[in-house]
């Protein structure tokens, strides 16, 4: 091994990145580019009655308007591609515009097609719709009462599914010495990827076949649903998703935009782009989160936990995104348990229709509410006992020599050792000295907090057969294809498409790292669907751990060929030749003696074929089509330290101390970077972030004036460090980094604040913890007081 | 998010901007820096016909004492005006708020003539002309004329400017030597606009409050000078505990606004935190 | 529609563009559609993001809120011509160092912000730093390595090179009869 794998190299996206000359989709010019713009609905819920076209048709730079009625016929509805099994769920038909009824604010009711990008605006201003405005419904649980606005017929009381797993009872609670139950709500958060979404189309009818640039992070998935709803075949279809400027689980799904553009290229015979407004993307690129969950937890008097149940009402908006119905059942549902020893677990799952925008995946889909309840009500429970929340911890991880664990819901988690990275946390954090500062500054009236998370997370999505089990519409394994050029250099083309994680880099590491070749003389291809042969894409923190495996597997395929041929080429049997730091040298004899030939050489006789052994082809790839046993399971321990602010309620991040394994870490400079940026998503969601409706539906966070985001100058430097315990059932010994982050932080932060808050006797806030709702709460708390 | 068409003229000296304003019927406006205007045009919250661009009129970006009072021109940009060595040796608390507007992008470009014909209720400017007696200059085809800050805010978005007028200058009063003056801010998480801006000079002459001037913005619709507060201190020992006696009538002089960051309650809470932190940061007790 | 369209000259990146406009053309679309300059990004619709920061006059300003005829007879600068591979500017350099990107698309942006807030404020602290990225939204990076990007920009630019970098003519002038 050449020392590559493992080392902080400087990232290969970046030079084109920070000179400028990335390709993201909305940088794509055509000949002749026609520009698209959508009409979008400004009421939740309403029923179209009238749609006058014929001003915007006037306009002389406009080249089309198309209305749900004039393509109803031409492309289909919008699938969903995750059914969970067992859960009676309703996929109404979802139409690319809306046909006789609006559903939320920003449902598509027209798109204009025009010869330029400002006109294609205008023209939407001189459309006139009549709307008959209907009551709207935007609460998940009011949506359930009997008297809440029906949002599709075919589904009573606006449930879209039921789903339930587990096996703990009513007696288990019921009859335990110690019982805490509460209910917890998730905010609707917004992606907000920092490009907005945009497609371009080109068709050309003399072929048949249509090429698209879409901001994807799945483009084969997109291919097959596009073929589907355009009535195209497979492959005439090339979808590109060069640069991707972001998703966070929000550039999954297939959005009727990306049909309608597709159709208005071949049924005009123009190119046309269409690129997301901010604030269309605030209203209709889609949400994430939004549960009401009520958990208990069951327990012994010495602070074991024994049973976990949980009911979650979850917010599915006014459709059922692509891959929506996953988030709060199987991704939620399947880790509620976390990484202590409970023997008994249940979950019971709603799916609900609103008046709101579609929810879907967002960074960490459905860990980070699992983690959260969970991570929250043990601290309700430590808190129950009197006990120290990390003593509770200790005293109910799973053991680092319990591993492969099963869990009550039927799990297996691959390897751990969750002491060790608590007590490195711990040893970081300086628990003690930071308990005794507490009680000495409580006494001068000031508030400060300490609020941990120990948790474990399920990702490397995941083996198909699992995937097909649970209802998701397609496989999880993935491909790869290392091609050896004559002169050695290396092109993989993998069906992961990372956009941002850099897998540019490290999966070029791991080619290096097994050829001894420079990473420089490999270059990964991602997000073609014509260069690349099958994909599933980058989300659920899969890329590295199946992607980088299918990867690995193709290169080791590559060198098992080339060792043929290199023992060919020094008169000695397979057996015998070695492969070291890029060169092929007979056992026995160390690099440099006379026995030995570089890899170059070899790929270079692969092609020449001169001279190749008996049944061996010309030509040097390897290809892989990976399927992993198992998901796995990173693990780590997180500390928030805050200080709140007795005037006005606000919180100030002391510190903020992460310790994550994710297995083999391949650059460390990178891992570090998701970890990064994870945990300032998840502080943005305990602390700033939410979207907001009113009783109409209206969305009131619809702007970066009103919904927070997270900005520079709102955090201290997080610290971070990594313990490896290796995943024992990969080759490259790899888990997940990409949503570690946002999956332990959003409760640390909010254990850390109501840690503060224990004066007051505050129990639990909802998020976000914005200043007010702290300061309300420590002046009731000082009243009771 | 694009404007609305309109046609474009650039003025070289205030006459001529006053002119093609009247020529436009009404359906003209200003443009400087812009950074009020076309956002608000980009929503096609407005959609001027004409917009007259004044970045090339003579004479608007200087900086002047003339005796106890320093007059700023409309044209400076909060970056020009927090950055200029005039300003800063003479009126700290207005360099100290212009860097606290926007981020350092908008103050580039944003000018203090733009910012103030605005008249956005959560900027930061309004509660400093305020506590600084500011003189708003405005010409029209009527001539010149002058407005003091509080005759000048009227509501949100709503100044007294009149029609076919243009602010060319604010004159701040310089206040006394033994003061000082600070501008607190409690901003908003995203748009960084003030939840509750807080102005405050604050001098003492033998143990006594002898000058005073209290003014906050963000909290409701107008900005306003808190005249209890003032009341209340003036004449009395500058202590922390009358300070903080003080700092309870903050919101007794404004209207509360009531939004989904805040409420109307706790707005007025803030007023009182933010104008005991200001005053004591004034008065040097920290 | 049918308004009057405005001649503009403008100096980008070293090169001298005239144009024919329609006036509420804004400087990000002039760059991104005309000029065929697409480094430059728009992220947002209300001035938050930063993404379209580029240089005018040699001050950072969000081009999203420019119009393309304000730029008359000014001169911009774009992560186009901040650097090149040969010779990348140290704002790049440290962004490429310490990993202050991932998917790139606020970064030119915010590099161009660095890069005026390195011109206003050549040695910032931390807290400097971070301040002075108020004006960009990040959604990958926690901006814990953009911060890192800028204090290595500062410690390997020299004075001279802040100061040729470039010019702020009317600017300067400016403040100058301001005193």
């Amino acid at each position: 091994m050449s020392g590559v794998f493992g080392s902080k190299v400087k990232r290969k996206e970046d030079p084109r990145l920070i000179t400028g000359q990335g390709t993201y989709t909305d940088d794509v010019k055509l000949p002749n580019l026609a520009h698209a713009a959508i009409l979008r609905s400004p009421y939740a819920h309403a029923v179209i009655k009238r749609v006058d076209v014929s001003k915007a048709l006037e306009h002389p730079s406009v080249l089309a308007v198309f209305t749900g009625k004039d393509i109803v016929q031409k492309i289909g509805p919008i699938p969903t591609a995750w059914l969970p099994p067992d859960s009676d769920i309703k996929t109404t038909a979802h139409y690319a515009l809306a046909i006789d009824k609006v559903r939320y604010v920003g449902d598509g009711v027209a798109m204009v097609v025009a010869d330029d990008l400002y006109a294609a605006k205008d023209a939407l201003e001189l459309i006139t719709v009549e709307y008959e405005v209907l009551p709207a419904v935007v609460n998940q649980e009011a949506a359930m009462g009997k008297m809440a606005p029906v949002v599709h017929e075919d589904a009573p009381n606006n449930v879209a599914f039921h789903w339930q797993a587990g096996d703990a009872t009513d007696e288990m609670f019921a009859n335990a010495p110690v019982h805490v139950s509460h209910r917890f709500v998730q905010q609707r958060l917004i992606p907000n990827a920092m490009e907005p979404r945009s497609s371009v189309a080109q068709y050309n009818a003399s072929t048949g076949s249509l090429t698209m640039w879409l901001t994807s992070q799945n483009p084969h998935i997109h291919r097959l649903l596009l073929s589907g709803i355009l009535g195209l075949p497979e492959h005439h279809i090339r979808i590109l998703a060069i640069d991707v400027g972001g998703g966070f689980g929000s550039k999954i799904a297939c959005y009727p935009d990306e049909a309608l553009v597709g159709f208005a290229a071949m049924e005009l015979g123009v190119p046309v782009k269409w690129t997301e407004e901010r604030r269309e993307n605030f209203l209709v690129t889609t949400h994430g989160r939004d549960m009401i969950l009520d958990v208990e937890v069951a327990g012994e008097a010495d602070g074991t936990l024994t049973a976990i149940r949980v009911h979650n009402i979850a917010n599915m908006g006014a459709y059922l995104s692509t891959a929506g119905p996953g988030v709060p059942t199987i991704l939620f549902g399947l880790i509620v348990p976390g990484a202590y020893r409970f023997a008994h677990a249940k979950v019971d799952v709603y799916g609900v229709f609103t008046n709101t925008t579609p929810t879907d995946a967002y960074r960490g889909a459905g860990r980070p509410e699992a983690t959260y309840v969970l991570e929250r009500i043990v601290d309700l429970f430590a808190l129950e006992l009197g006990m120290d929340p990390v003593e509770v911890r200790r005293k109910n991880l799973i053991g680092a020599d319990e591993f492969p664990y099963h869990t009550a819901l039927g799990l297996e988690y691959d390897s751990g050792n969750y002491q060790q990275s608590l007590d490195k946390a711990l040893g970081m954090v300086k628990y003690e000295e930071f308990r005794q500062e507490q009680e000495e500054l409580r006494s001068q009236g000031r508030y400060i907090g300490i609020g941990c998370t120990t948790y474990v997370e399920i990702c490397g999505l995941g083996p198909s057969q699992v995937a097909g089990a649970v209802g998701f519409q397609g496989g999880l394994w993935e491909s790869s294809t290392v091609r050896v050029h004559p002169t050695g250099k290396v092109t993989v083309f993998t069906g992961a498409s990372p956009h941002g994680q850099g897998e540019e880099t490290t999966f070029a590491q791991i080619v290096g790292d097994r050829l001894g070749i420079p990473i420089d003389d490999v270059e990964i291809v991602h997000g073609d669907t014509d260069r690349i042969a099958m994909g599933w894409g980058t989300y659920g923190s899969r890329t590295t751990p199946v992607g980088g495996n299918a990867l690995a597997i193709a290169v080791d395929r590559v060198i098992e060929k080339a060792r043929k041929i290199a023992a060919h080429m020094l008169e000695a049997s397979e057996a015998e030749v070695e492969f070291q730091n890029g060169i092929f040298y007979i056992s026995g004899h160390e690099s440099g003696t006379v026995r030995q030939v570089t890899f170059q050489e070899v790929v270079l006789q692969a092609y020449l074929a001169w001279n190749l052994p008996a049944g061996v082809e010309p030509g040097l790839e390897g290809h892989s089509f990976y399927d992993p046993v198992n998901f796995v399971y990173p693990f780590g321990s997180h500390f928030c330290m805050v200080e709140v602010d007795r005037e006005t309620g606000e919180i100030a991040i002391l510190r903020y101390v992460a310790v994550d394994d994710c297995g083999r870490v391949i650059n460390p400079m990178i891992a570090e970077g998701q970890v990064h940026g994870g945990i300032a998503q998840g502080i943005g969601q305990a602390l700033w972030e939410g979207a907001v409706y009113d009783d109409r539906g209206q969305l009131l966070t619809g702007t970066f004036m009103d919904y927070a985001m997270p900005k520079a100058h709102f955090f201290p430097e997080f610290e971070t460090a990594f313990t490896e315990t290796p995943a024992p059932q990969n080759l490259l010994g790899v888990k997940g980094i990409g949503e570690t982050g946002t999956i332990a932080s959003t409760p640390a932060v909010v254990n850390a604040v109501i840690d503060a808050l224990r004066p007051f006797g505050v129990r639990d806030l909802d998020m976000p913890l914005t200043p007010e709702k702290v300061w309300q709460a420590m002046q009731k708390g000082s009243v009771s007081a | 998010m694009i404007p609305s068409a309109f046609a474009y003229e650039r003025a070289s000296s205030i006459r001529e901007a006053i002119e093609l304003l009247r020529a436009s019927g009404g359906e003209g406006k200003l443009i400087a820096g812009g950074h009020s205007l076309l956002p608000m045009m980009k929503l096609r919250l407005t959609s001027p016909d004409t917009l007259i661009d004044i970045a090339g009129v003579e004479g608007l970006r200087a900086v002047r004492v003339t005796g106890d009072r320093l007059t700023v021109g409309a044209l400076l940009t909060h970056d020009q005006i927090m950055t200029n060595p005039l300003v800063r040796e003479k009126l700290p608390i207005l360099a100290e708020t212009a860097s606290q507007i926007g981020d350092l992008q908008v103050r580039n470009r944003g000018t203090i003539g733009g910012n103030l014909a605005h008249a956005d209720p959560a900027s930061d400017l309004p509660a400093v002309a305020l506590a600084l007696d500011a003189n708003l200059q405005v010409v029209s085809v009527e001539g010149s004329e002058t407005y003091a800050a509080e005759d000048f805010f009227l509501g949100p978005l709503i100044t007294a400017l009149p029609e076919n007028s243009m602010l060319t200058g604010v004159s701040f009063a310089i206040p006394p030597a033994h003061t000082r003056g600070v501008y607190e801010k409690f901003a908003h998480p995203a748009s960084g606009y003030a939840v509750v801006g807080v102005a405050a000079v604050i001098g003492v002459n033998q143990g006594q409050v002898n000058y005073i001037r209290v003014a906050i913005t963000g909290a409701g619709d107008v900005p306003y000078r808190a005249h209890d507060v003032e009341n209340t201190l003036l004449g009395r020992p500058l202590t922390p505990a009358t300070i903080s006696d003080a700092a309870k009538l903050a919101a007794e002089d404004g209207v509360m606004a009531d939004d989904l960051f805040a409420s109307a309650q706790y707005r007025a809470h803030l007023c009182s935190v933010y104008v005991k932190k200001a005053l004591l940061r004034a008065s040097r007790i920290e | 529609m049918g308004m009057k369209e405005t001649q503009v000259t403008v100096n980008v990146n070293g090169k001298l563009h005239s144009l024919t406009v329609e006036p509420r053309l804004l400087l990000v679309h002039m760059l991104r559609e005309k000029l065929l300059l697409s480094g430059t990004h728009i992220g947002c619709d209300t001035s938050q993001c930063g993404a379209c920061t580029v240089l005018l006059d040699g001050r950072a300003v969000k081009s999203c809120t420019v119009l393309a005829v304000q730029a008359h007879e000014k001169t911009v600068t774009t992560v186009e011509g901040l650097g090149t591979m040969e010779q990348l500017h140290p704002v790049q350099e440290g962004f490429w160092e310490k990993h202050g990107l991932q998917c790139g698309f606020c970064t030119p942006g915010v590099m161009m912000t660095a890069v005026g807030l390195l011109q206003q404020n050549p040695h910032p602290t931390e807290a400097e730093i971070r301040h002075g990225l108020e004006g960009v939204i990040c959604r990958c990076t926690g901006y814990q390595n953009i911060v890192r990007a800028v204090q290595y920009a500062a410690s390997h630019t020299e004075t001279s090179a802040i100061d040729s970098e470039v010019a702020a003519p009317d600017i300067v002038r400016d403040v100058i009869e301001g005193r």
